[in-house]
This record gives C-alpha cells, structure tokens and sequence, in this order.
C-alpha cells in the first residue's frame, strides 16, 4: 500500500525524517518495501504566475506567446502550447533551471524563434493529476511570484507498505497513523470519521432490502443531494495520484479518498439513475449474467452477490459495480453506499471470476462492520465541502448490531515466558492504550478489551502478547540458547549412508545435478514404457504450470537425461552426473509412495582426455564399476542379474539385488546402457546409468560394522586361467569357486577375458587372481593343491578346461 | 725389495686417485693387485726369501696391498656417487606437464553443499534431521498449521493440488505436526526438503527447498529463537555477524517474526568502502533471510497424544519456536548467484564453480 507521506503526518507526525519514520515502522511489523519521490526532485524554479497577454505566435497556430507576471518587475515571456491558456489566468511556472519530476532540466528556449523563458505546467507535468491536455489553472488569488511549493503538493514522499494479511485495519492511512504513534510516541489526531455531519435514523427517498444478511454482515447508505460534479482540487487530486489511484471527478475521488484513509471502500450511485429508488442485496442465480463497469458480460453463480435495482443488477457486490448507475457529470443525488462483506465469500467470488479490484482486495482481507460508518463520515463531510452537496437526514443501516468487544486476559508473567525479557505491566498498558486496546490491572496482570477493528486478528493471550512484543520487546530481546534438554544432534544411519553415497561419486568424479521433481507426461514415452509399466503409476498435479510439469517423475532418469543433453550440446560430449532426490509414484490413500533414490548418468569420456592414455568410456562396466564402489563402501552384500527395462538395451540391462545369497534378496535398482532409441530421442551417443533406491539400501546396510581378525601371515597368491562356454555367466564361475575353495580363499578376482581363435568358437577364457589366507599360519602351494583341484572338478563340471 | 714395494704403492695410489671410472679402477685393481701383478707375487714369493728379510718384506707388501685394497674401495664409492648423480641428473621430467591420467573432478550441486553445511550446524546445535513426504495432505500442510479455510494460501493459484485432499507440500512446516506426533517433548528438529509453488520467474522457481527447524520444551523462548538464529548467522556468514527479528505475520506462529542478518558484505553499515550504495543489502545493511516465530498454542492442539509422543503437547505446558529458511536463498547470498534458474539448469559451468 502506498502512503503518502504529508497525509500521514496530519494524523500523526512525529519528529522524524523519512528514513527514521521507515525503520521505526519496519521494526513495529508494518514493513516499508520502499520510498518513493512523488513529483518534483526540489520545488526550486517552481513559482505561481498570472498570465497578462496572450497572442498568437506569429509562425505556430498552436502556439500562443504569453506574458507571465512572475512578481518580478518585468514579466517573463513565455511560449505555451496549451489550448487553454487566455490572459487573466493564474497558473503554475516552471523557470529555466527547474527540474522537472521526469528529470529533465528547464534552459532558456526559442520555440519557432520566440525566446521562452519557462513553461506553463499542466497537471500531469507536475504528477498532480492525470487531467486533459490543458495547463492547470490555480485560485486567482494566489499572487504571482509565489513558491509554488508553498500552495500545491508537488513534492512528497510516498511509503509503500507491506500490510500483512492479519491487519486490514492497516489499509487506511488513519490505520497505519496508529501504528506510527504506538511505534514513536508522537501524538495521534483524532479520527478522520470522529465528527460525522450526517445523521442515523430513517432515510427518505431510497430504500435497500438485504435478502442474504448471512454474506452481507452490514449495509449503510446516505443521500447526498444538491451535488454538482467537479474535477476536484489540487491537494485531493495530488494526494490520489500520488497514492496510485487516478482523479476522476470530485465524487469518485472522494469515494477513493475516503476509502484509502479508512480502508474501507464504498461506492457511489447517481440516486436518479438507480431504477426505482430501491437497492437489492441478493444472491445470484445459478448462470445469471451481468454485465460489469469494463464492459465485459460475467456468469455467476448461488454462492455469489449481486446488487440490483428494479430493472436489474448493477453491480456484484464487494467486487465491481455496473455502468448503469454510475456517476456522470450531470448527476445531481448521490445515494453513498458503504457495505461489509463476508471476506471468504469475496475472496471465492474475485477468483472464480478472474475479476480482482481494489474493493475486492480488501474485503477479503476481512473488514469490521464498524468500518462502514467511518467511510460514510468522512466521504459525507468531504461532499458537503467540494462538492456543494447536502446530506439528507438519515442513513440506512441493515445488520446486527456488531459484537461487544472480546475481553482477555494478559499474565504479566506469561509475557516473560514467552519472550524472554521483560516489559512491564505499566509499559503493557501503555502499549496497548496506544494501539487502541483498553485495559485494567487485574493481581496477575491485565485485562483487556480488543477494538473492533482487531477484533479477528486478536483473540488470545498470545495475541497480546505480540502486541506487546512488537512495539517494546523484540528490538530489546536478548540472544539466548535453549535448554537443550535431551538434544543430541546426530544422523540417522540412512542420512549419513546417502552423504556416503553421494561423496562415493563425487569422489569418482561425478558431479551432483538436482532435476525437477515435476516432468512431461510424455517422458513415459520417450522411456519406451508400455501402458501397463509400473513407472506409469505416476501422481499427477491438477494444477500444473504447465504440461510439461503435470506429472510428478516416477525416476531420475528424466532429469538426468535432461541435464546430459543440455550439456552434451553447450559444453561437450562427456559427461558424467548423478542425482539424489525423491522419486514418486501413486498409491491408495492421500499420500504418494516416495522414496529417496540415487541415480548417475555417464556419457563420453569418463575423465579428461590425458597425454598419457585415452581415458575409458562410459558403458555397462564402467557404470557398474561405479556401482559397485558405492555398494562395496557399504559392505553390502550384493550383485546383479540380467533384467530387462523397456528404456536399456536389452543384452546390457541388470536388475540390482542386495543380500542376494540369502533368502531375503531385495531388488534396489537398475543398472544398464540406454536402449539407443532413448539415448538418441536426448541426442545422446552410447549413454550408461543405474538407479538404485537409497531407503532399500540403508535397509540392507548393518548400521555398524564389526571387525573381522586378519592375522599376521601372509597371503598365498595363485592365478587360474580357464576356458568356458560363453553362456556361463562370470557370476557363476566366482560362486563355484568360492563355494569349493573354503574359508581360506580370501579374495578372487577376474583379471582377464579373452575370447578369440585360441580359445575355439562359442568358448572364452577367464583369468582368475585367487589369493588364500588363514590365521593359523603361512600357506604353501602343497596346502592349496588339494583345493586348486576341487576347484577345478567343479568348473570342469560346466565346461570349464584349465588353460596351459 | 722393501724400495721396490714403497715404489709400487706410491705409483699405484697415484693412478687410483687418478682413476676416472668404474672401468678404470677395475683395470687398475688388476694391474696392481690381481694374481698375476708383482705386489701378490712378492707375498707368494716370501718363502723363497732369506728368513731375516721375510718379516719386514711381508710386512711392507701386507700393508701395502690392504692400503691399495682401501683405496680402491674408496675411490670406487667415490666414483658410483657421482656417476649416479650423473644419471639422475639425465633423468628430468618436465614438471610441468600435467598429471596423467587426468582424475575427474567431481562436485556436489551447491544446493546439496548448502544444505549439508546448514544441517552440520543445527546437528552442533543438538538438532537432529527428519524429512518427511513432498505430497502432503492438506490437513498436515494448513489445517494443523491453523490456516483459516480461507487462507488465500490454499487456493490453487498458490498451492499445486494432486486431489482435493492432497497437494505438494508449500513448505516444510507440515513436518512440525508429524514430528510431535512421532516424538515427545522435548523436541529438537531441523527438517530439510523441497517444496513447491505455483511461481516461476527469476525470483521464484516453482520448486525450493527450506530447511524448518523446530524446537519445543517448557520454557523455550522468542530470546533463544534469536540466539539460535544468532549461532546459525555466524556459522554460516561470519562471526561478526548480527541478527535481527522484525514483526511479522504467519499463521502458525504467534508472535511472528522475519529474521535478518546484518549485511556481510558491507558490514551491515549499507554502503562500500568507496561510499556507493551495497548493491546486497540494497543500502539497508541487513538481508531478510528466514520467517520464524513462537509456535501458536494452536497448532499444539492439532497434535493428538498417543503412545508414541506421550505425555504430547499441552500449550500450557509446553513452548517452542520454529522458522522455515529457504536453502537456495541462503546459497545465493552465500555465493552471490544473481538467478535462482542456475540452480536448475545444471550446466557444468555452472556446478564446477562450488566446492
Ligand atoms: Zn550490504
């Protein structure tokens, strides 16, 4: 909210410049987001003038060549184009050297060779107004040579305000004039709506029937009579515009000035215009049209209001009134109505309708029935002194009479509690007096009566108690430390296995992306899934940004592929990433079956190219090398098979399992080359990844890990190469050889593979690296004969010969 | 014979101390004391000398072919030392060829970095982590946090819905209720995760992620709200760091505040050495960086007790505070990324400029 600075400090104006005004606000809860200039930099150059002739410009139709008395000996000469300018007229002049609000600077000037020593201001060269294309035309009674700064607002700051959504009393200047005086102490003026020229009782010659009391809490309504419509003086005109709303006649603005100091909006209509002097307030029917003041015709519905006279609706309540019964410049009766509205009900029609207005913003920020009569107070006394109007006897007012105030009790001790510092009982008065609370000494502290402007936002002690706070307490609170009762900050096992994990590939050279959680509905496509693949089971969003962010991504491949393609095309062929983030499919019930997965991504080279050998690239081992050395690290338990993923390549996909010699073997993921359709819908070359699921993980990880004894004697080392049909798998060769060669085989390792004319067609060649360990002693070949040979027999048993 | 060995060791250590190799040496050991050279030939020819002469020759020629035998040696240790010096001297490496092979670097993404760095000092604070699910009920996500059903918060301009009891969460804070739920007073909790809302511009990503904490014994005051924030400011700013709270407005904290950190840049002062204006702070010598407050009365009773958190959460009996801070907002000023978008575009240029 914008507030003008002057308009402010009439209501309260404390010894303070701008800057101290800002913090001493900003530090009470209502937050200044900036402060503006309104109008001229310096009011210098800036004088009242009387124009003494005006003639034609011998070489301009359009100009005309005054002589201006500036209060100086000679008058100045000066060449305006205004349509309106006539000799007689005092007016506003801005002298060489002036600057004027858009920041140019005024020189000396010849206009089509007639020097022009200043120009004739209109209202919007000065940002007073918005009004026509003519010059301004002041109270002849200003003499000239007057600073123009002394007689018209053409300078004043202006603070926007942050108000939150708990303090809609705070949408009107007298408002935030409050909280200035409970922020500084300075005097606050009475309220703008203390003296009401008009009066309560029976209104004659306009009636108004509230067919839905339960959605319209309050509504008041006056005649003005004898009206005749204006532009409206400077000052108001300034005032508005500098605020953010546009002039446009006396008794709109005033409706708008009215509304901006008390915060509550009303809205004015020509009485002759409203069709059988009667208003209705009732719910729309379920379809029923109307047609609204931006010529756009709206379909409503039962839950929404609308105001109508006897040939219809004019308006929807609370939010936007109609053209028909608006103010024209002829109207002479002004029926002022001023209503309270249900804000949930405003907040749900403006948003169905797409129709946000000023109204509408602050009713559903919630408005106190009281506010109605304040509105009426000041817009009446403001007719009656620019308008020319008089207030007819009497005010409709439709409602119940508004609650009595709530009662709380405020514990002088709770307030320490809860804040850590004190304020005393008598500073607590005094606060709380000058926010408008009423308060008596009770043993254990006070009790207090909220003012009905406060009346949602303050119901509990606590509530109070940040009153307090707020004014006297937070800028004084000192930094403490709690108890810290039972507080031992730790970890838990999976937190500190995912940091594992994800140092594991950083460590190797990975480089941790983080991806949208949102994707395509098209990514299951481009995944290849089959319509009845799990990963479909996807959440959907109802309201999503876009199409590309309706669903909630079932796997991390989406983003990784994202990312690889984004940086396959900016920055080079090789890259190597991973992401661990939540995952999301659907299930039953409210909720989505989420888990925390761990998902890395290689294309190209798996390192810099090097002057000293060409780095390895991305495949299926390499993948599964990095694999394996995040599992290792967890002394998991685990290995993979073939499986199959409609987005791998089929011969180079593996499903992951961990305890996968025990009966309770856990599939945690995917490991594999993308099928190159899915590589290539990405633009990618011969891409590698594996996904596993970091819950199942830390599942299957001991927490601790015990020590194992390894003695103090030597390894035997011995290496077996064997031939063996390719269609034994790898996996299957160590299992035999670990199941043969007993406890004391304390490593095996494949450390070459070879297939090729020496070996024979359909058959390759393993080299196996066997090292044995006992703690008893030192192991000699003599020892390992028998086992070497069991060996053997087993893998004979699937095809397997000992090479030379 | 006696002048003739005094002649022989004098000829001999004058060539070995001239000996200029390996190779040399070897020819000269043979030339003076190999089998067929005169001075073993004398020793072997002692016999057939007069008896008188022997003890005298033997020992001349003794002494002799040990102190040629020495200085040989000698000469030889000598002559590998440098010859090794030699070598190695031949044997340079540019040393300033890169290292190969080239090791990867890898980095984690900041957001994780900043996230880690943030829970270390809650973790030293007694804080422990808890995470919980990113679609959340609209019961944990507003009504436990005592949003009116009017909350413009709830509209779907404001909040993502995936049913009508359902959304992605909009914050961290539904996590406070589960917490009570599933733990007793007294209760230590920083809770990091993403969250999600309807915004994208340079500003706002429709995707961020916050990190809540929430504390609640018996007497946990708005003060240790400040002196915890206090902590985790300097941690992660710098010590001469200041913080300080503003009133503010949240549903679910009563009283409210918005916490600042006095600007680190210019010293929380708004302006640079050179006296232009602190482009971070805007001039105002401190950056908003969190929403806190003491957590209202009400959202207490929004925690039934069970067995699990028994004896639960009676606001007469229990206070606490709790806040939510954005982690990308803290990276940001942090490292003075301009764009939220960077963090989600993911260009290598980007995620190799962190540690
Ligand atoms: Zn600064």
């Amino acid at each position: 909210m914008r507030v003008p600075l002057p308009w402010l400090r009439e209501y309260c104006d404390p010894p303070l410049d701008v800057r101290a005004i800002e913090e001493r606000l900003t530090m009470t809860g209502t937050k200044v987001e900036a402060i503006h200039h309104h109008g001229v930099a310096s009011t210098d150059g800036f004088v009242v003038g009387r124009v003494l002739t005006a003639e034609q410009h011998p070489d301009a139709d359009r100009l005309k060549v005054c002589a201006v008395d500036l209060g100086e000996a000679e008058p100045a000469q000066i060449v305006c184009g205004a349509p309106n300018v006539a000799a007689g007229q005092t007016v506003a002049v801005a002298r060489p050297g002036a600057v004027m609000p858009d920041g140019t600077k005024l020189k000396q000037a010849k206009l089509r060779g007639v020097a022009s020593e200043g120009m004739i201001l209109s209202e919007s060269e000065l940002e007073i107004g918005s009004g026509g294309e003519g010059i301004m035309i002041l109270d002849a009674e200003l003499a000239p040579g007057t600073p123009l700064g002394d007689v018209l607002p053409i300078a004043m700051d202006v603070i926007e305000l942050e108000i939150t959504p708990n303090r809609p009393d705070c949408l009107g200047v007298y408002g935030v004039a409050r909280e200035l005086h409970a922020a500084t102490g300075a005097p606050l003026a009475p309220a703008p709506w203390a003296d009401d020229p008009g009066s309560a009782g029976p209104l004659a010659g306009a009636e108004v029937v509230v067919e839905c009391p339960e959605l319209c809490p309050r509504f008041t309504a006056r005649v003005l009579e004898d009206v005749t419509i204006a532009p409206s003086p400077p000052w108001l005109k300034a005032r508005l515009t500098a605020a953010g709303q546009r002039p446009i006649n006396n008794v709109v603005d005033i409706t708008n000035y009215a509304m901006l100091l008390s915060g509550q909006p009303l809205h004015a209509f020509d009485l002759d215009r409203v069709a059988g002097a009667r208003l209705t307030v009732r719910r729309a029917g379920e379809g029923e049209q109307v047609q609204t003041l931006d010529g756009q015709t709206r379909t409503l519905d039962s839950e929404m209001v609308v105001i109508e006279d006897s040939e219809g609706p004019t308006s929807i309540a609370g939010v936007m009134g109609g053209a028909r019964s608006e103010v024209q410049p002829d109207t002479k009766r002004v029926l002022l109505e001023v209503a309270s509205w249900k804000g949930p009900n405003i907040h749900r029609t403006s948003w169905a309708l797409g129709l946000r207005s000023e109204a509408s913003g602050r009713f559903e920020k919630g408005l106190q029935p009281e506010q109605c009569l304040h509105a009426q107070a000041i817009a009446t006394r403001l007719m009656e002194e620019l308008c020319g109007a008089s207030v007819a006897a009497g005010t409709i007012d439709i409602g119940p009479e508004p609650p009595a105030p709530a009662v709380i009790g405020l514990r002088e001790a709770r307030v320490r509690a809860i804040l850590g510092v004190d304020v005393s009982a008598e500073r607590q008065t005094e606060i709380l007096a000058a926010l408008d609370f009423s308060s008596i000494r009770t043993p254990e502290g006070l009790e207090v009566s909220v003012p009905p402007l406060r009346r949602e936002d303050v119901t509990r002690e606590v509530d109070l108690i940040e009153e307090v706070a707020r004014i006297d307490g937070l800028e004084r609170l000192p930094a403490t430390l709690p108890a810290r009762r039972g507080a031992a900050g730790k970890l838990t096992h999976a937190q500190r296995l995912r940091r594992a994990a994800e140092d594991a590939l950083v460590g190797r050279g990975l480089h941790e992306i983080v991806g949208w959680s949102f994707t395509e509905p098209a990514l299951l496509d481009r995944l290849r899934l089959p319509s009845d693949h799990a990963m479909r089971q996807v959440v959907v969003v109802e309201n999503p940004l876009s199409d590309g962010q309706s669903i909630m991504r079932p796997t991390l491949l989406g983003s990784l592929l994202d990312a690889a393609r984004q940086n396959v095309t900016r920055n080079g062929p090789d890259v190597a990433i991973f992401e661990s983030g939540t995952v999301y499919r659907r299930k039953d019930g409210p909720l989505a079956d989420e888990h925390h997965a761990l998902g890395a991504l290689l294309t190209g080279a798996l390192a810099p190219r090097s002057w000293r050998g060409e780095p390895v690239q991305a495949d299926f081992f390499a993948a599964k090398a990095l694999l394996g050395a995040l599992l290792e690290r967890f002394h998991l338990d685990w290995s993979v098979r073939p499986g199959s993923w409609p987005f791998l390549h089929p011969g180079r996909s593996a499903e992951v399992l961990v305890n996968s010699r025990g009966a309770d073997a856990v599939r945690v993921g995917f490991l594999g080359e993308l099928h190159p359709l899915v590589a290539d819908s990405w633009g990618l070359e011969r891409t590698a990844a594996f996904a596993v699921d970091l819950g199942k993980l830390a599942a299957a990880a001991e927490p601790v890990v015990s020590f194992a004894p390894f003695g103090s004697f030597p390894a035997l080392r011995q290496d077996l190469a064997v031939t063996l049909p390719v269609s034994v798998p790898a996996a299957e060769v160590i299992d035999r050889v670990r199941a043969k060669a007993g406890k004391s085989l304390e490593r095996v390792e494949i450390f070459d593979v070879y297939s090729g004319a020496q070996v024979g067609e359909g058959r390759r060649s393993l080299a196996l690296a066997l090292s044995f360990r006992t703690l008893e002693r030192t192991l000699t070949d003599e020892d390992i004969a028998p086992v070497r040979e069991k060996i053997v027999a087993a893998l004979a048993e699937i095809g397997g010969e000992l090479r030379g | 014979m006696i002048d003739r060995i005094t002649e022989l060791r004098g000829e001999a250590e004058a060539a070995i101390a001239a000996g200029s190799s390996s190779d040399a040496l070897e020819e000269l050991r043979v030339r003076y004391l190999g089998r067929k050279a005169e001075l073993p030939q004398m020793l072997r020819g002692l016999a057939t000398l007069p008896p008188e002469q022997r003890g005298a020759v033997g020992k001349a020629a003794n002494a002799a072919r040990q102190a040629l035998d020495a200085q040989i040696h000698a000469r030889a240790a000598e002559l590998a030392g440098s010859e090794l010096d030699q070598r190695l001297q031949e044997d340079r490496v540019d040393v300033t060829l890169p290292g190969a092979p080239a090791q990867p670097l890898g980095r984690l993404h900041v957001l994780t970095a900043t996230r880690r760095e943030l829970e270390d000092i809650f973790l030293g604070l007694g804080f422990t982590v808890m995470e919980g699910p990113e679609v959340e009920t609209v019961h944990y996500n507003f009504d436990a946090l005592n949003h009116s059903s009017t909350h413009p918060a709830r509209a779907r301009t404001d909040t993502f819905y995936v049913s009508e009891e359902s959304v992605l969460r909009t914050h961290t804070s539904p996590m406070q209720v589960r917490a009570m739920e599933a733990h007793p007073p007294p209760l230590y909790v920083v809770i990091p995760g993403r969250v999600y809302r309807p915004d994208s511009d340079a500003t706002h990503t429709p995707q961020f992620h916050q990190i809540e904490g929430l504390a609640v014994d018996e007497d946990i005051t708005l003060a240790d709200l400040k002196g915890t924030l206090l902590e985790f400011a300097r941690a992660v700013f710098g010590g001469e760091r200041d913080v300080r709270l503003r009133p503010h407005f949240f549903p679910f904290t009563e009283p409210s505040v918005e916490v600042d950190v006095s600007c680190f840049h210019c010293a929380g002062k708004g302006f640079l050495a050179d006296g232009a204006r602190c482009y971070l702070c805007k001039g105002e010598g401190w950056l908003e960086v969190l929403g806190a407050g003491e957590v209202d009365p009400n959202v207490y009773s929004y925690v039934p007790t069970t067995e699990a958190n028994a004896p639960g959460y009676d606001p007469e009996k229990v206070q606490g505070f709790a806040w939510g801070l954005g982690v990308e907002r803290i990276a940001m000023l942090k490292h003075g990324i301009p764009d939220l978008r960077l963090y989600y575009e993911n260009d290598l240029r980007f995620l190799e400029q962190f540690r």
